[in-house]
């Protein structure tokens, strides 16, 4: 097997002789390739893919929930840039996890057809366009909106890359734990563009994301266990098991609907987000009161083809789109 | 003297993407040109 243990990368997809690694390998390492050959077969979705464009509607959503609520005004030129900003510097941070990335992407039936593992880009440029994404971003976002909120911005890059990515991701079951603080940035970044500080109302809205990933992702890793074990990604239904996931999903949900009420207990929005927070936090905490009490055998492996984990992780994307509009309604309206 | 490397003729589908990814880039140039330029506008207007 071509798996790595702790944090060994797996061979190269240009050298890589499992699975999905032949096709790659054919792509890029055969005898008729020629240096660069790659380009020619590049067509610009492709580049569009490296960017995680599914992952950045979120991104944009929260981002501009944040920019919404802050108090202040900004200039709509300068908001567009702002969330502009934050697109394409999380666009990048997709880009350069997918280079560092493309060994397992290459292994993951989820992830094998990606622009670099499927030899339509090569790792090189990929890793070039998202670094200079990166750094253009934080540039503009400084110069043309604040200081602090680019230094937000860089920081959730780094973050994301560094702690996340390179660090986190292949070493512990906690990688989408702690690296879920990447994701939760946005509405903070949005907030800091307008305000050009951070206080307490955007650190809530941090903490929100921040504790609505793990159910968010695990609900997700439930059905790709088998792509995470082949891969050899220590995600916790791979090191502590299917049943220990659901536990840990519902405990996080548990702790989840407090916080989104939050706003409203501390004054920040109206009785309408309370009760939105409410019912939208009840409904969730019902789907995954399912995903728990799903058919299972005795090693907690769904009998149902992960039916309600499924549902879950449909209804954790709506539940976080309808939670910040509520916000942003309460906020505009109120 | 290197030796010379034999170039393969571009493909009907390769110009297509390379006249796509052409495009697209010169799409994402204006709008960045159209963007600096309105950030200045306001950026002025503030002074």
């Amino acid at each position: 097997m071509n798996i790595r243990t702790g944090n060994q990368r797996v061979s190269d997809v240009t050298s890589s002789t499992t699975g999905a690694g032949e096709v790659i390998g054919s792509t890029l390492s055969s005898p008729l390739a020629q240096p660069g050959e790659a380009i020619f077969e590049t067509d610009y979705r492709d580049w569009i893919t490296l960017l995680k464009p599914r992952v950045l509607t979120l991104v944009v959503f929260t981002g501009l929930i944040g920019l919404i609520v802050a108090p202040g005004h900004l200039h709509a030129v300068l908001g567009f840039t702002a969330i502009l900003c934050i697109t394409v510097a999380a666009g990048a941070c997709g880009a350069i996890n997918m280079w560092y990335d493309r060994d397992i992407d290459a292994i993951m039936h989820r992830t094998r057809r990606r622009p670099i593992p499927a030899g339509r880009i090569e790792p090189g440029a990929a890793l070039g366009f998202g670094v200079t994404l990166a750094v253009g971003s934080v540039i503009v976002m400084g110069l043309a909106v604040n200081i602090p909120a680019a230094l937000i911005l860089a920081l959730s890059v780094c973050f994301y890359v560094f702690v996340y990515t390179m660090w986190l991701k292949r070493r512990t079951p906690q990688n989408i734990v702690i690296g879920g603080a990447a994701g939760a940035f946005p509405p903070v970044i949005g907030w800091a563009a307008v305000t050009g500080s951070v206080d307490l109302v955007p650190l809530i809205l941090f903490g929100i994301i921040f504790i609505w990933t793990p159910p968010h992702f695990w609900s997700l890793a439930l059905w790709a266990i088998d792509d995470y074990r082949r891969a050899g990604v220590p995600m916790l239904p791979v090191v502590s098991g299917a049943r220990e996931t659901r536990r840990q999903i519902l405990l996080y949900t548990i702790v989840l609907i407090p916080l989104t009420l939050a706003p409203y207990f501390i004054g920040f929005s109206g009785l309408p987000y309370g009760i939105a927070a409410a019912l939208l936090g009840l409904v969730f905490l019902q789907k995954v009161y399912r995903v728990l009490a799903d058919r299972q055998d005795a090693a907690g492996k769904s009998l149902t083809s992960d039916k309600p984990a499924k549902a879950a992780f449909k209804y954790s994307i709506y539940y976080l789109f309808a939670l910040f509009g509520a916000l942003a309604l309460d906020h505009l309206v109120g | 003297m290197a030796p010379q490397t034999p170039i393969r003729p571009m493909s009907d589908e390769a110009a297509r993407r390379r006249r796509g990814r052409n495009l697209a880039i010169f799409i994402v140039l204006l709008g960045l040109c159209a963007l600096f330029y309105a950030i200045t506008i306001v950026k002025l207007a503030h002074l």
